[in-house]
């Protein structure tokens, strides 16, 4: 993380980046961010074992700017701890954290060591957290900062440095206080000094802790702080310590401070600069400018020392207030620096780097697991592992007046049939027996961990809803002395947070265990799609793919039966019975009422089939060969398959291969309403509703038989995917549309999702139900599935790339003492027709302080349930709203956490919450997507398309769709595996001379740059000038020399990682095709009025400050 | 002058005609007091080996109202070439071809020996015969071969341009389309949804130009008529052996309880829509197969609940089958459209229970269709009858014609009221069209789908004339049937009766009217009459009407006849029994009313019998024809020696030619009929001795054997009277009732 954040604090601070280079180079010089973060992961790591107390851990570094300055300064107490770590952890979890983050304050500021010794002694006690603090101020002062923290935690004193100390103090004492504090404190500081703050953070920290932060803070962080910092390079030995991360999270402080004091005081230009650099620099540096690059560089340097608990405090009030000073300097510089900004990759890289070596255990309560594209191993301990479930916040608030009060969404994005990498092995599977699962009797929640035995192990208690209840005989084990059960470690349900049980008749429908379930294809033959090669290639693919069906590892061959059908305004219906010679045709041209034509022979077993099917997929595209048939239609196809799937008794899947609008007579006819004229109007809104209802109630009709349906739509021209993909949305089901599709072209892209759509481990006929503790109840569902009642998820299908978010509402009051859990169960029909039932637990803390929210939630998480819940949003109301919404959502997140954790600083200050500090660039990204602001190429149909993808992504998807990965190609280290760090996504970081990777899961270019070097140009398109680069090309030539190897494996890795393969595009700088690939330079301001990030960041703190005001 | 009888047998052979009186009363008055009306059995297609066609078309009479066909009747003006229409007066120039015509160079429709005529007409495109299978796939796998064998051969006596098509049902209909390489293609329709010709139209692609989805293929050079469902059967005739060779029983599960679930009624009703799409007023035959009953959809006629049999005669009276009218109509509104064609419907129903032909009757009814109705297709009653559909005469044509209309001409002072037969109504109105309808009425033209050289049917006459207005003496009336029908050669032909009748005063000849009197032909056509009420009203009120309005021996016979008394059989077996009484000729149908009865014994050679009871001895072999049935008889001694095993000695080879000889005669009677009748060989005590029991006239029964005393004869176990009681009972009635 610090790493991370050094570097972003950098790059943000860009101009600081100087300063960093500086001040790290000086101050942290070797030291520096990844050397030192790492440890402090390892020590993270740490953290969270001895995490137990962790929630609060964590929770501290949240509040600290938290969070990331938090978890570095964690990781950085870590590795301090590694000595600290431990005792911090015991003095209480929570308060360690911001010990913790403080730590790394005080790391920083004494240097690693110093603080660390420091943090020992918070550990131990929470002034001596405070001590942390004061030794952070210490360590950044000197020595001697130690000692005043340590005087701080006593008291007030800690104000100032009180501040940071009681952060720290917070831990021991009343950590949420201070911690609330911290946590305003924190997070503002922290987000820049979250890194670069770590030191800042704990820095901010301990403003919190002051809590009195706010007081305090500022006169910590003003006087000591702040003057600190700035004033006396100071700042620069605490970054000496961070180095990296000071210099980075300072430089988010301060970013953050400058941007928006820069658009807010763009008038004023004071205001801008100040608040952020202000923040430290500011009030230290007369000159703001100084600040600003010296914040950066301060940070770098400062921050180490004491500069970087200056720092971070200041910048914690620097949010605040500090800005606005510097806003005078800034204002002289005007134009925000777009490098002082919080920068999404240097996160990115700080949480690899801190995160991404060491195994994240699952076995404490309210962790926030490493981001989503931080490479990491998981060791499951009792809770579910982040590949199943992420959670916006890992520390709920205890009531529900503080979550509303935060608006920090309270979501569970949860991926239940995700693929687990090989070394995390599948799931137990459990049989209880004819009896079924154990359950709760009241609650019926699933034995799981969380149960507690009693009377000697003979009844449990619900850790739901606190029912006991009997153990069955069969079941009851005796308890050993602390009260678990002496199999505990034997049985997966015990002691694992994911596991499977073999479901009984009782959970079948009809009480009849379920047939193996079929595949049905059903292949439009119209004119166009015969025309652009569609049919020849779905039937020549599916010659090889039949041999792919998903099966058990134990079976020889899938039990997954197979049967065709062929449509344009009639269906064909195949029979091929394998005691055929040839297949036969049934057409069904009475397609108003549909029905299946036949039984026997329609579904059948590949492998007994085989010949009869490679007979009929010859055929097809021979027969259809001559067809002038034009019309399709939609309805009966989908109810062929569910009518043939009903006739049969089982669940299903229907692949529809499908070309235009259906405009022929039958149900679910549709017509073309493609009107631009009503984007951007009131009546947008229409546009995403489906226009008949009848495939509403159609899907209804699959849901309840168990029939998922895939779509693959392959238009020229309009063919409403609103209305279409309502069937595929509701039934757990995929759209896949490939517009003016040529089969030259686009046939390896449709194939390789063909191939993954058909291979894919899934669940049929599944019903998900999310158990809560009470306290908190689930609301609210996003995702592609149907619900009959307000608790029940159907799905149809749930395939490995489902994923299904849960939104959470209070209905009555937390305990901090037992946090809260979950409990996800999946019921569903495995491939070879088994019934089972997963379940997901998964336990996450609760906290009565703000700041503990603030410093543990997943801004990933956040962005990816906002963007699902206005995608949703647009169905009702205008998208100017949604997105007004929005806005002032975001802004009150912020603004809470400025009003109740930072410290007290500048209203031109704009200070954020480290774990959240990436929240305005990605809630940008949100704002200005294809759905919620279209650009005016943009057909109807596109966005629809995505709007019902992004409702079923996971964080990983959705992070990377907003926020594309940019990867700078033209340095590529051809020897190493190692991908290039990316870049950040704005036009003004190409080179001319370079070659640039973009990728957003969906859409994948290569950028080159006009004055590409020439063996670069050789080396990689075999073509000796710029001009002969072929643009249309979708695969990179083949050539013998290690660069082009390279890229191509690189390319191949991305779309290896993807649910959906990209098809490359080659984008020559200043060719047409150079619109539509910046469209996913998301940082810069786009052609259909979607703000820049520095804009939207003064933006956003404008309406912070009117919010505060 | 040659006797009544001769002059009766003569003409009957000539034209195909027979008339109830041969001599007609001059005015309506007497003809209504003489209570059977004038009226004539017609056989349109008489078998006349010897009648050369002839190779023009007729000349017609100018008027437009007449157009009577030049015929022996009218008068001729040979100077000025002109003729005079015997029916209108109208004078009527020669055409130009006709020029040379004179005295001695008469046209051969001039001539009195072709008072029956037949032409060919030239123009017009020959059309192919059509055949269209519509299997029923809901049987027994043993029932299924048979009929797929049985349609196998079929397709060997087609001739080779004569377009074939197949349907197949069960729950779903499925409509092959044929030649398709490689997969086999067919349309598939759900049982339940009745479609409309248009929608059929629509769904099977026919609006589209030939060659868009039969498209690929260098197949383009076919003639334009045959399309994808009706293909010419030396094309397709290996496609087609195939795919019937590969049709599986109807795979959908019956549970148990349960009948399968059988389309028939969409099935039909596709099979209609298919030929009225493709080949409107064009000769087809719809050929239907059917296992049991129509169990859902329009059309059904029982339930697919096994607990609720199918309706009964008894249900039918306590207005307790409820499918029935439903099915009935749907079933009538198909006859309708397949007539209005010209295409015949023909069922053949092999079940043990019924399978519905009550309500489909209509439609072999009304096309002139066959009816055929046996235990399963895996007999010979089946598998010969329906071989026989394909009979050729000796020119090598089939025996079977197609869409053929009758138009009647008639005198001035006679009007036609109706005909009874297998044919539907043209609604054609005209000068001789009387007001009062019996049978279809009300036009003196009908369709009539299908005919072959028995279809025969019965038209009623009224004589209008009034009584103040007396007919010359010597005056003649005259009827010209005009039967224009397809040839099975695909030609249309025509041909022309004309027949006239002297005009006598009932009151100063009523000798001679009463010696013209044909008691067959007027027995049957009471019958038909009698039927037909049976049909269309409640059955004790056609009784009380026949015994009030006829009183004759064979009426005895018919009373006890299936035709009219449904007591002991399904509706299915009385619409069987009644299709066929109405389109078969006098003959047969004398048969059907009052069996013959041969007696085989060592006392003589084989002779008729009174169908009594009296006749079944111990030492004879009786057989019985009623048309229906063949039946064998052995006495009571015979039977035991025949046990004994004496035919199989040497010595008593002459008993073996006595067994033998009755199952001769049955096999020439069996040969020659269609249907094919049931054979039964029995003997006394057999169960199947029911068959003969129920036919004599039980002059002997438990209630007066002992009385009567005497030795020979069998008793019947019968409440019903003996025909001795019967005639008693009339006479009385006579006597006493002089209306």
């Amino acid at each position: 993380m610090n790493l991370n954040q050094q570097p972003h604090m950098a790059s943000p601070y860009a101009p600081p980046q100087p300063g960093y280079q500086m001040y790290p180079q000086p101050g942290y010089g070797a030291p520096h961010p990844t050397q030192q973060y790492a440890p402090y992961n390892g020590h993270t790591s740490l953290y969270q074992q001895g995490a137990p107390p962790a929630g609060q851990g964590r929770a501290p570094p949240v509040s600290g700017a938290p969070p990331v300055s938090a978890s570095d300064s964690y990781s950085q107490y870590a590795q301090g701890n590694v000595q600290n770590g431990p005792p911090s952890v015991p003095s209480q979890p929570q308060r360690p954290p911001v010990s913790q983050s403080y730590a790394p304050a005080t790391v920083h500021p004494g240097t690693q060591p110093t603080y660390h010794q420091p943090y020992e002694a918070p550990t131990t006690s929470v002034q001596q957290i405070t001590g942390h603090m004061a030794g952070m101020h210490i360590g950044g002062p000197a020595p001697n900062l130690p000692p005043s923290s340590m005087s701080m935690t006593p008291g007030p004193p800690p104000s100032m440095y009180g501040a940071p100390p009681t952060s720290q103090p917070s831990f021991p004492g009343a950590p949420t206080p201070p911690q609330s504090a911290f946590a305003g404190v924190t997070p503002a500081a922290p987000p820049v000094s979250q890194q670069s703050f770590p030191t800042g953070a704990p820095m901010s920290q301990p403003h919190y802790s002051s809590v009195p932060t706010s007081s305090s803070q500022p006169s910590m962080g003003g006087p000591v702080l702040q003057q600190p910092p700035f004033g006396a390079v100071p700042p620069a030995s605490a970054q000496s310590q961070f180095p990296g991360m000071q210099g980075p999270p300072f430089a988010n402080q301060s970013m953050s401070a400058p941007p928006a004091s820069q658009p807010n005081h763009t008038g004023a230009g004071m205001p801008p600069g100040p608040p952020i650099g202000g923040v430290q620099g500011p009030p230290p540096q007369p000159g703001l400018q100084g600040f600003h690059p010296q914040q950066n560089g301060a940070f770098g340097q400062m921050r180490p020392p004491q500069s970087g608990y200056a720092a971070p405090y200041p910048g914690q009030q620097n949010f605040g207030i500090q800005p606005p000073p510097p806003a005078a300097a800034p204002p002289a510089q005007k134009r925000l620096d777009p490098d002082s900004i919080p920068s999404p990759i240097q996160v990115i890289e700080d949480d690899k780097a801190n995160k991404g070596s060491e195994p994240f255990i699952t076995g404490v309560r309210g962790q926030v697991p490493p981001l989503v594209t931080t490479t990491f191993q998981v060791k499951d301990q009792g809770n579910a592992s982040p590949r199943f479930i992420r959670c916006t916040a890992y520390n709920m608030p205890c009531t529900s007046d503080m979550a509303k009060q935060s608006q920090v969404p309270l979501a569970a994005i949860i991926k239940p049939l995700a693929t687990l990498p090989p070394d995390e092995g599948p799931l137990h599977l459990v049989d209880h027996g004819e009896g079924g699962p154990i359950r709760c009797n009241r609650c019926k929640a699933y034995m799981c961990p969380y149960m507690q035995f009693i009377e000697g192990g003979r009844r449990f208690q619900c850790s739901f809803c606190s029912c006991v209840t009997d153990v069955p005989p069969h079941y009851f084990q005796h308890l050993d002395h602390t009260g678990r059960r002496v199999d505990c470690y034997e049985r997966p349900e015990l002691h694992l947070g994911s596991y499977e049980f073999l479901a009984t008749v009782d959970y079948c429908k009809n009480n009849k265990l379920p047939q193996p379930p079929a595949f049905i294809f059903l292949i439009d033959v119209s004119y166009n799609a015969v025309k652009s090669g569609l049919v020849a290639v779905v039937c020549e693919e599916l010659k090889t793919l039949l041999d792919h069906l998903p099966r058990e590892s134990v079976d020889e061959e899938s039990r997954i039966r197979v049967g065709f059908v062929t449509y344009n305004k009639v269906l064909h219906f195949y029979n091929v019975k394998s005691s055929l010679a040839q297949p036969q045709m049934m057409v069904v041209s009475d397609v108003s009422e549909m029905f299946v034509p036949l039984l026997d022979g329609f579904l059948v077993s590949v492998g007994e089939s085989r010949v009869v099917i490679n007979s009929l997929l010859d055929q097809i595209p021979e027969i259809f060969a001559d067809t002038r048939e034009t019309e399709t239609v939609f309805g009966p196809v989908v109810q062929a398959g569910l009518e043939a799937l009903k006739a049969a008794d089982c669940a299903g899947k229907l692949f529809i291969f499908h070309s235009s609008l259906p405009i022929a007579e039958a149900p679910g006819k549709l017509k073309n309403r493609e009107d631009k004229k009503l984007v951007g109007t009131d009546k947008e809104k229409s546009l995403f509703q489906p226009q008949v209802s009848f495939y509403g109630n159609l899907a209804k009709e699959c849901v309840a038989q168990g029939c998922c349906v895939d779509i693959f739509l392959f238009p020229n021209q309009f063919v409403d995917v609103t209305t279409l993909s309502v069937v595929a949305c509701s039934t757990g089901g995929s759209v896949y549309k490939y517009s003016h599709f040529q089969a030259q072209t686009d046939r390896d892209r449709f194939l390789n999702d063909l191939r993954r759509d058909v291979q894919k481990p899934m669940g049929f006929d599944a019903v998900m139900r999310v158990r809560t503790s009470t306290g908190i109840r689930a609301t609210d569902f996003f995702g592609s599935f149907y619900m009959s009642n307000t608790t029940d998820v159907e799905l149809a299908g749930l395939d490995s790339d489902k994923t299904v978010t849960v939104e959470f509402r209070h209905d009555d009051k937390l305990s901090e003492d037992t946090g809260a859990f979950m409990q996800c169960a999946v019921l569903y029909t495995s491939c070879s027709g088994q019934r089972r039932l997963r379940v997901h637990n998964l336990s996450v803390s609760c906290c009565t302080q703000l700041a503990d929210l603030y410093r543990n939630c997943e801004t990933d998480a956040v962005i990816s349930y906002f963007a699902k819940h206005a995608y949703r949003t647009v169905l009702s109301s205008p998208t100017k709203n949604v997105r007004d919404v929005l806005v002032n959502q975001c802004a009150q997140i912020l603004a809470c956490y400025r009003k109740n954790c930072a410290s007290p600083s500048s209203a031109g200050q704009l200070i954020l919450p480290e774990c959240m500090k990436l929240l305005p660039v990605y809630l940008n990204c949100v704002l200005k997507s294809d759905v919620l602001q279209p650009s005016a190429e943009l057909s109807l149909d596109d966005r629809a398309y995505l709007r019902q993808l992004v409702s079923c992504m996971d964080v990983a998807e959705s992070h990377v769709f907003f926020y594309p990965r940019l990867l700078p190609l033209q340095k590529l280290d051809v020897e190493g595996d190692a991908l290039p760090v990316a870049m950040r996504d704005s036009e003004e970081r190409l080179s001319r001379a370079g070659l640039y990777l973009l990728e957003n899961g969906l859409n994948l270019f290569l950028w080159v740059g006009s004055a590409i070097p020439q063996d670069l140009l050789h080396n990689v398109f075999g073509t000796a000038s710029f001009s002969q680069i072929d643009p249309n090309m979708t695969s990179l030539p083949v050539l013998d020399n290690p660069f082009s190897k390279r890229i191509r494996e690189i390319i191949e890795s991305i779309r290896a990682q993807r649910s959906r393969y990209m098809k490359l595009m080659v984008v020559k700088q200043d060719d047409r095709l150079e619109i539509l690939f910046k469209r996913f330079l998301v940082e810069d301001k786009n052609s259909s009025g979607g703000a820049s990030y520095v804009d939207f960041l003064c933006h956003m703190h404008k309406e912070i400050r009117q919010l505060l005001s | 002058m040659a006797t009544f009888q001769e002059f009766i047998q003569q003409n009957e052979d000539r034209d195909g005609v027979r008339f109830s009186w041969n001599v007609w009363p001059s005015s309506r008055l007497e003809a209504t007091r003489m209570v059977v009306p004038v009226a004539v059995l017609f056989t349109p297609l008489k078998e006349r080996p010897d009648l050369p066609p002839i190779q023009y078309e007729p000349v017609l009479c100018s008027r437009a109202t007449c157009r009577a066909v030049l015929n022996p009747l009218c008068q001729v003006d040979y100077r000025a070439k002109l003729w005079a229409c015997n029916f209108c007066y109208q004078r009527n120039q020669f055409p130009p071809t006709y020029a040379g015509i004179s005295e001695m160079n008469q046209p051969a429709e001039l001539l009195p020996q072709f008072s029956t005529i037949e032409y060919v007409v030239q123009r017009g495109p020959q059309m192919p015969l059509i055949f269209l299978y519509v299997v029923d796939t809901c049987m027994e796998d043993d029932d299924l071969q048979a009929l797929k064998e049985s349609l196998q051969m079929s397709l060997s006596l087609l001739p080779p341009t004569a377009l074939v098509g197949l349907i197949t049902f069960g729950r779903m209909i499925q409509v092959h389309e044929l030649g398709c390489e490689g997969i086999s293609k067919s349309y598939v329709f759900r049982g339940t949804k009745d479609l409309s010709a248009k929608q059929l139209q629509d769904m099977l692609g026919l609006t589209k130009p030939a060659g868009t989805q039969a498209g690929r293929g260098p197949q383009v050079p076919q003639a334009p008529p045959s399309n994808r469902f009706l293909q010419p059967v030396q094309r397709i005739d290996m496609n087609l052996t195939d795919l019937l060779g590969e049709l599986q029983r109807d795979p959908w599960p019956v549970t148990q309880g349960k009948r399968p679930l059988r389309s028939l009624g969409v099935a039909l009703s596709i099979a209609v829509g298919l030929l009225e799409c493709t080949f409107p007023n064009t000769g087809a035959r719809i050929m239907t197969f059917i296992g049991g009953p129509a169990t859902q959809g329009p059309g059904m006629v029982v339930g697919d609940e096994l607990k609720s049999p199918i309706r009964s005669w008894h249900d039918i009276e306590k207005d307790n089958a409820k499918f029935m009218k439903k099915a009935t109509k749907h079933y009538e509104a198909l006859a309708n459209r397949a007539s209005a064609n010209g295409h015949i419907i023909d069922i053949y129903a092999c079940a043990l229970d019924q399978t519905g032909l009550l309500e489909m009757k209509c439609c072999a009814n009304h096309t002139g269709g066959y009816m055929v109705m046996a235990d399963s297709f895996n007999t010979s009653l089946f598998k010969q009858t329906f071989q026989r559909v394909f009979n050729k005469d000796v020119q090598g044509s089939f025996k079977m014609a197609f869409a053929g209309t009758l138009e009647i001409k008639t005198s001035r002072e006679l009007k036609v009221s109706g005909a009874i037969g297998p044919c539907v109504s043209l609604n054609a109105k005209g000068p001789c069209v009387s007001e009062n309808e019996i049978g279809t009425g009300g036009t003196c033209q009908w369709k009539i789908c299908g005919l072959d050289q028995n279809s025969t049917l019965a038209l009623y006459f009224e004589v209008v004339n009034q009584h103040n207005a007396p007919i010359p003496q010597g005056g003649r009336g005259a009827v010209q049937f005009v039967t224009q029908y397809q040839h099975s050669s695909g030609q249309r032909r025509i041909r022309v009766t004309t027949i006239a009748r002297n005009w006598a005063d009932a009151q100063t000849q009523i000798q001679s009217i009463a010696a013209s009197f044909d008691q067959e032909a007027s027995a049957i056509l009471m019958a038909r009459l009698a039927v037909y009420r049976a049909e269309t009203e409640e059955g004790p009120d056609v009784l009380r009407w026949l015994d009030r309005q006829l009183i004759r021996l064979f009426m005895f016979h018919l009373r006890r006849s299936p035709f009219l008394q449904v007591f002991n059989n399904s509706p299915d077996e009385s619409s069987y029994y009644r299709h066929h009484f109405m389109r078969q000729d006098l003959t047969q149908s004398l048969i059907m009313i009052q069996p013959i009865l041969y007696a085989y014994s060592f006392n003589g050679p084989p002779e008729p019998v009174l169908l009594d009871s009296s006749s079944i001895l111990p030492d004879r072999i009786l057989l019985m024809d009623t048309f229906f049935q063949i039946l064998i008889y052995h006495g009571e001694t015979v039977a035991q020696w025949r046990k004994a095993g004496y035919q199989e000695m040497p010595e008593y080879e002459n008993f073996r030619h006595l067994l033998q000889a009755p199952v001769d005669d049955a096999q020439e009677i069996l040969h020659s009929r269609f249907p094919m009748p049931r054979y039964i060989d029995t003997e006394h005590g057999g169960s199947q001795a029911r068959f003969l029991l129920s036919k004599v006239n039980p002059s002997q029964t438990h209630n007066n054997m002992y009385a009567w005393g005497q030795e020979s004869g069998a008793p019947i176990l019968t409440d019903d009277v003996s025909l001795q009681v019967f005639m008693d009972h009339l006479k009385k009635l006579a006597v006493s009732s002089a209306a």
